[in-house]
């Protein structure tokens, strides 16, 4: 199953929650939209799941316009952030909801809805918990109980909403690997929304990053981290240095200080230096294009993140390697092992 | 040993007494004096006693004050029984009614935003703010001889005032909001995402409402429906307005109890009054039971 949506519009009054989206996503892929609050990545995922209506544009779901089909009709697996499992009804009774509404002509018999809804218990691996309320279960098993409710439809294609976002860090992570393994067993065309740059990059095989309703790059994990197609996706994407510098004659200036750097191919004019925060490597002062003075140094498991104030009045973070050494009042070299310019202030 | 202890006398007596004053200082932050405590407490429960139980004391009190014969033969006398009757008739008509309407009107409130939804939410409230009284002769100046749709009814030979319908209708009136405003916050706390999730999975609109959203407000529907029941039944000024006092007829209990008590039939005002006293009391009852479960529903959300 493919989805394809086409210049997608949405507003909220005058807010544009979509303004002009086209996303293809192809049979058997795990789509991550990443992006921050208010960039549009739920408004999408809930017009492709038939719970909001576009203004404009066109949704595809195998080939076939989905707009003009309700929710109901589309058989969309959808999974919500806050698991909307049915309180009244016991772990069973929500999994088998989807399949006892089904119009009568269709429905399977007790006996068959009771064995899929065992398979599906099976496969969240929470089979023991069939009787129990949603309120007596913890915040993973709900998700999960959640999503085995969305694929006892059979679903054509599942949409998960923030899935791990109400979840503490560490379930989260255990979630995220069994999601991942999952869709590699079941291999459903699955988009899914998050705020979490690890998330997005760990789970997915293609990231699709949005900002303020529009699409700002789309690319597989790898591209969007090493690659990144503009200033918001770098700055979102991996923890960046972000120093405003001025491009002139493929020269870099730092405030009225020249940089060691080539401008490559960046146009003329006020543009930002990103740096990866540990592409930013130690040396001796006077070794590198930056200098500055260690502030403040602290350990962060496998690295060292020190806080240098540059000649010329910006403070940096950068991560170094525990291994250098690092004093506090020190003056350092500075040299990006890697860097990209972007245009604009 | 010997100094520790008798150096530790002194310690722990010092000890005892900065806690003392420590935990009088805590209670004196919490609560008034003793003397100010009683005196609440006295007032508060002469209060009630004087107001609440002593009437309902003297209810029984009057309605048995010639016998257990004479209280039965008062309850099956016709009238009696005509208006226990009509009482009952005219509380299932206007509690049906507003159930249905009260569940439309906070499933559009509580689901859906539209122009106007301040405006409707007064409006529900309306029935509260106005007098019964009022309420009752909004209805004669619709449905009376002289009203709007007077002449029209007669012609078509339809008795509203002064009959069944009108009772019905001035009492659904005046029990409208109890239904709506026990299931408003209700609905607004819960969302709509279950109903969505409902529509995801395939379920059909009635079957989302009756499966999904009906279990979830099952309680604060039983809320509504005994609180509505409660006043329909107890309703005097709205029904005196439009009843028209046909005994037998068109008395309902409350009505009866006052024509009763003016015609100094004490037993049987008294006896019929228990009644409505015991519909109370249940009502009391049910209502402390009902909270409990609203409770839970919502404690068990997290």
């Amino acid at each position: 199953m493919t989805i394809e949506v086409k210049n997608l519009v949405k507003t909220f009054g005058s807010f544009k929650a979509l303004d002009g989206v086209d996303l293809k996503v192809d049979s058997g892929e795990l789509v991550a939209l990443l992006g921050p609050s208010g960039s549009g990545k739920t408004t999408l995922l809930r017009i492709v799941a038939g719970l909001d209506w576009p203004d404009s544009g066109e949704v595809l779901i195998n080939g076939e316009d989905a707009l003009a089909q309700g929710a109901r009709e589309r058989h969309v697996g959808f999974v919500f952030q806050h698991y909307a499992l049915f309180r009244h009804m016991s772990v069973f009774e929500n999994v088998a909801f989807g399949l006892r509404v089904q119009p009568r002509a269709i429905r399977k018999d007790e006996a068959a809805i009771r064995a899929r809804v065992k398979e599906l218990l099976d496969l969240v691996q929470l089979d023991w918990l069939s009787d129990r309320y949603p309120s007596q279960l913890s915040g993973g098993q709900r998700q999960r109980i959640a999503l085995a409710r969305a694929l006892a439809i059979e679903p054509r294609i599942l949409l998960l909403d923030e899935p791990f976002g109400a979840l503490d860090a560490k379930v989260r992570k255990e979630l995220r690997k069994w999601l991942r393994s999952l869709h590699h067993e079941i291999n459903l065309t699955s988009i899914f929304v998050t705020h979490d740059q690890e998330e997005a990059l760990e789970v997915a095989n293609r990231v699709v990053v949005m900002d303020k309703g529009r699409i700002e790059q789309i690319g597989s994990p790898d591209d969007v981290y090493e690659t990144p197609a503009s200033a918001f996706v770098h700055g979102f994407i991996g923890e960046s240095i972000e120093l405003p510098v001025q491009v002139e004659g493929g020269a870099v200036r730092l405030g009225d200080r020249p940089l060691a750097l080539a401008a490559g191919g960046a146009a003329p004019g006020a543009s930002k230096l990103f740096v990866r925060r540990h592409d930013m490597l130690v040396g001796p002062p006077g070794s590198g294009a930056f200098e500055g003075a260690v502030q403040h140094v602290r350990n962060f498991g496998p690295v060292q993140r020190a806080e240098i104030a540059l000649s010329g009045g910006k403070t940096i973070e950068i991560d170094a390697p525990r291994d250098k050494e690092l004093r506090v009042g020190d003056t350092i070299g500075l040299q990006p092992r890697r860097y990209r310019i972007f245009a604009g202030a | 040993m010997t100094m520790q202890i008798v150096h530790s006398g002194p310690v722990t007596s010092s000890n005892e007494k900065t806690r003392a004053r420590e935990a009088f200082a805590r209670d004196n932050l919490r609560t008034e004096p003793k003397a100010v405590r009683i005196a609440v407490i006295t007032i508060a429960i002469t209060f009630l006693t004087v107001f609440v139980v002593l009437p309902l004391v003297v209810v029984f009190a009057h309605a048995f004050s010639k016998g257990i014969a004479a209280y039965l033969a008062a309850l099956a006398e016709p009238e009696a029984l005509a208006a226990i009757r009509l009482t009952l008739l005219v509380a299932a008509i206007s509690v049906g009614l507003n159930l249905v309407f009260g569940l439309v009107a906070a499933w559009a409130i509580a689901k859906f935003d539209f122009p106007g939804k301040t405006f409707l939410i007064t409006l529900i409230d309306l029935p509260f703010s106005v007098s019964p009284v009022i309420s009752g002769l909004v209805f004669v100046l619709l449905f009376g001889a002289q009203g709007y749709f007077g002449s029209w009814l007669r012609d078509h030979d339809i008795q509203i005032l002064f009959a069944v319908p009108g009772i019905a209708l001035a009492t659904t009136f005046v029990t409208f909001p109890f239904v709506a405003r026990a299931l408003i916050p209700l609905m607004q706390e819960q969302g709509t995402q279950e109903e969505e999730a409902a529509i995801s999975l395939g379920a059909s609109g009635l079957q989302t409402f009756f499966r999904v959203t009906l279990p979830n407000i099952k309680w604060g529907v039983l809320y509504g429906v005994l609180l509505c029941n409660a006043r329909a039944m107890g309703e005097f000024g709205a029904v005196s307005v439009v009843s028209g006092h046909i005994r037998g007829e068109t008395n309902t209990m409350p009505l009866l109890v006052e024509i009763l008590y003016n015609e100094y039939q004490f037993v049987a005002a008294f006896a019929i009054a228990s009644l409505l006293a015991m519909l109370a009391l249940i009502t009391l009852i049910a209502k402390t039971v009902l909270e409990r479960h609203l409770d839970e529903g919502q404690a068990s959300d997290h």
